[in-house]
């Protein structure tokens, strides 16, 4: 074998580098989040209760707010009829952080936990958390 | 193949040394941009468009000049260009990769470049021009490497890639006419909405980029043992006369056009470009450059005794690419914007970091360049020593 | 190992799968998420072709151009840069000349000729800003609103060069850091997309005119070009009035009563 040595030495840095994630975080948890729904406003609701189900809300918020974000902005649309009929406006800023005021305890326990970096806030501003 | 683009002199070693260092510097100002946004450049409000764009202008004609070979190689059977056809086509593949990236670094929110394809807009013609760029990139990708590989083992090329051969001819026309469209077809932007704009376009195409083939083939002829042949570059010189003649007769047109109907905004963007409105000229220098050398190269290339020597030929060759680059490379994206449609002027000059993205990507394409000249170098270097192949 | 190459295959496959069918699939899910509908708000005004007729003899003071401009910055959070190179704006002042290059006569009335004009996206009906746009970002409603998705732009800046009327403005930097007072109820933008003025979409969803023509006191009017009863046919029938640039055919939707100061 021509340059065995300097063959088997780079393979064993490349896997070294590659495996370095699983290395370090072998035998480390991190804690699974609990978003937390203290907020005032919520607090005050007799039923606690979003939009549709918490577990329905869970799985799929990310295509209900992608969905009114399209029926709201290109179609001109403004309020979401849910399953229950209850009906709500469709508005992150003004409506979904009116009740979760606290995004860093609620959006943004999850969305660290799981590495997703939605990009709501570059515009939409956020609630300010430290006010209330 | 490509491992033999990893030997090479110390002076093959020296040049990619260098173009990785200026690459380096491209990499870091982009990071910065991408950071701060596009206020790093130049480009303000009114003048929207800058350096980036009309780079990538420029270079789409650059790489629809390949077609200039194939089209004598491939459809008249001139055999004196069987041995450089490959470098158009290569030099076709940098100028698609650079025109790609300058789109992109032109781009204010680059993470969202797909949604060109997953929100397909036929009606726009940015989207056309995506997808003819890509394609010629994919089309000269398969011939360029097919054909070099057949050659290097010393047989013809295999069937199939024929029609992609016969197809690179109407698609580099479209790629120039679509990046033409980009422009032509805006309500407003006099100097632009001009029915012979895709005509220029490839009027100088033709011009600029064998101009620059004659130039590469004059350096690998003198780095390598591979000679691209005199005649082939004296049948290229040629191409680069008729070319830039129809080249400045149609901007003449432009120019009747707008100064014997004297309507103003036909006339303000020359205006501007030429001799400057109201104090502001920034541009008017570079314009006149361009001029001369233009005129200066038209004549050297018209006299065939002038042509005929390879170093006055050279020099012609140099003062089109440059004339071409100024008039086409910057002169006609800002000329279109300036003044604006409220009929202000608002200036432009392309700022440090600007430049530095721009040199940046033009190295990447010089990579790009050398790296594959490299390979068909080699193989031509190999092949001239067989004959009876040949 | 427990995942044979098979398996491997099929899961890959399915999941390939799922992912390029993933946006119809987002429908899907609605759909089946049962009788939940979306509609329009119940106070919202509608219109064909939402139309405005600027009316600047009946604006006094240089006072009253800026509160008509403030009244739409401010509830937009459109920033205020402070350098026209990196300039943001969706409504502002041009005199007459400039305003209507290519109409302005060498010798109009006083009045007319150091009167400032309004300018604003003119709503066009055949907008070129549309046509052009690689990823339907910018779109035309079907009230006649030109809209823009800033979710979607990618800031090509082709909408800027098409459009003859010089309406947009490109965010060249974060706009965040140079909006004074932040509008709650209103996101800003972010860096690297192409804005403009929207006729106040949002306003309209909730039953209100837009912020321009509620701060104007009457110098603006706003309304349904097609229907003959509306506010905006009513001054068009009796008015002079001119559009700009109507020669390159884009139909603005925005007029400017020339003149007509006898009444004031």
């Amino acid at each position: 074998m021509y340059n065995g040595g300097k063959i088997i030495l780079g393979l064993v840095i490349f896997v070294g580098l590659f495996a370095f994630p699983i290395f370090y975080n072998t035998g480390k948890t991190a804690d699974v989040p609990k978003p937390s729904l203290d907020t005032p406003v919520i607090n005050q609701m007799e039923k606690k209760e979003c939009v549709e189900s918490k577990e329905w809300m869970k799985a799929n918020h990310m295509q209900l707010l992608d969905s009114w974000r399209d029926s709201v902005l290109r179609d001109g649309n403004l309020v979401y009829e849910s399953t229950g009929g209850k009906k709500y406006i469709m508005s992150l800023q003004n409506n979904c952080m009116h009740c979760h005021s606290n995004k860093k305890q609620f959006c943004d326990s999850c969305h660290s936990y799981a590495n997703v970096k939605p990009y709501c806030w570059t515009c939409h501003i956020a609630p300010k958390e430290n006010e209330i | 193949m490509l491992e033999m683009a990893l030997t090479g002199s110390k002076r093959y070693w020296t040049w990619i040394s260098f173009l990785l260092i200026v690459i380096g510097a491209g990499v870091l100002s982009y990071l910065h941009q991408f950071d701060y946004g596009l206020g790093v450049t130049g480009m303000s409000r009114d003048v929207s468009w800058g350096f980036y764009i009309s780079q990538f202008t420029f270079l789409v004609g650059v790489a629809a000049s390949a077609v200039m070979l194939v089209i004598p190689y491939y459809l008249h059977d001139y055999k004196k260009f069987g041995k450089i056809v490959i470098l158009g086509e290569f030099l076709a593949i940098a100028a698609v990769t650079m025109c790609i990236l300058f789109i992109f670094v032109d781009l204010g929110q680059p993470m969202r470049v797909m949604n060109v394809i997953l929100h397909p807009t036929p009606n726009s013609i940015l989207f056309w021009d995506a997808t003819v760029l890509n394609g010629y990139l994919f089309i000269n990708l398969i011939v360029g490497w097919t054909t070099l590989t057949a050659d290097r083992k010393g047989t013809p090329p295999p069937a199939w890639v024929k029609p992609f051969i016969y197809l690179s001819v109407p698609w580099a026309v479209s790629i120039h006419t679509v990046t033409a469209f980009l422009y032509a077809g805006l309500p407003g932007r006099h100097f632009w909405l001009t029915a012979v704009m895709a005509a220029r376009f490839l009027a100088s195409a033709f011009a600029g980029g064998p101009a620059m083939l004659i130039l590469l083939c004059l350096i690998v002829r003198k780095v390598s043992k591979f000679d691209p042949g005199k005649e082939a570059i004296q049948t290229l010189g040629k191409i680069v006369t008729y070319a830039m003649f129809a080249n400045v007769f149609l901007l003449g047109l432009e120019f009747f056009t707008a100064f014997y109907s004297q309507i103003p905004g036909h006339m303000h963007a020359f205006q501007y470009l030429y001799v400057g409105i109201e104090g502001h000229d920034k541009l008017v220098p570079l314009m006149w450059i361009s001029t001369i050398l233009a005129l200066i190269s038209l004549v050297m290339l018209v006299f065939p005794n002038i042509r005929k020597n390879e170093g006055q030929l050279a020099f012609a060759c140099v003062a089109v690419f440059i004339s071409l680059w100024i008039d086409k490379g910057f002169g006609l994206v800002v000329g279109g914007f300036v003044p604006n449609p409220f009929e202000r002027v608002t200036e432009y000059w392309p700022s440090l970091p600007e430049i530095l993205i721009a040199l940046g990507i033009w190295s990447i394409g010089f990579l790009v360049l050398t790296v594959l000249y490299k390979v068909a170098i080699a193989v031509r270097e190999r092949t001239a020593s067989w004959p009876e192949l040949h | 190992m427990s995942i044979n190459r098979r398996d491997f295959l099929r899961i890959a496959g399915a999941s390939t799968l799922f992912g390029l069918a993933g946006v119809p699939a987002v429908e899907e899910i609605l759909k089946t998420n049962a009788e939940a509908a979306v509609l329009p708000g119940p106070n919202a005004l509608k219109a064909k072709r939402w139309a405005m007729v600027i009316d600047v003899n009946k604006i006094g003071t240089e006072e009253d151009y800026k509160k008509i401009i403030h009244a739409c910055h401010s509830i937009h959070n459109v920033p205020d840069i402070g350098n026209k190179k990196d300039e943001v704006k969706w409504i502002w002042e041009e005199d007459y000349e400039h305003s209507f290059p290519g109409v302005s006569d060498e010798f109009v009335p006083e009045s007319i000729e150091h009167k400032p004009f309004l300018l604003l996206c003119n709503h066009c009906a055949k907008p070129a800003c549309v046509r052009v746009c690689p990823t339907k970002a910018t779109f035309k409603r079907p009230d006649g609103i030109v809209a823009m998705d800033y979710h979607r732009c990618i800031g090509c800046r082709f909408c800027m060069a098409a459009c003859p009327y010089g309406a947009r403005s490109f965010n060249w930097r974060d706009p965040r850091p140079f909006i004074k007072e932040e509008n709650k109820e209103f996101p800003t933008r972010m860096k690297g997309v192409v804005e403009k003025c929207t006729f106040c979409s949002e306003r309209l969803a909730r039953g209100l005119k837009p912020a321009c023509v509620e701060a104007s006191n009457g110098a603006i009017v706003f309304g349904d070009l097609e229907d003959p009863g509306s506010e905006v046919r009513k001054v068009l029938s009796t008015k002079y009035t001119l559009r700009r640039k109507p020669e390159v055919g884009t139909g603005p939707s925005v007029y400017y009563v020339i003149g007509g100061n006898e009444h004031a």
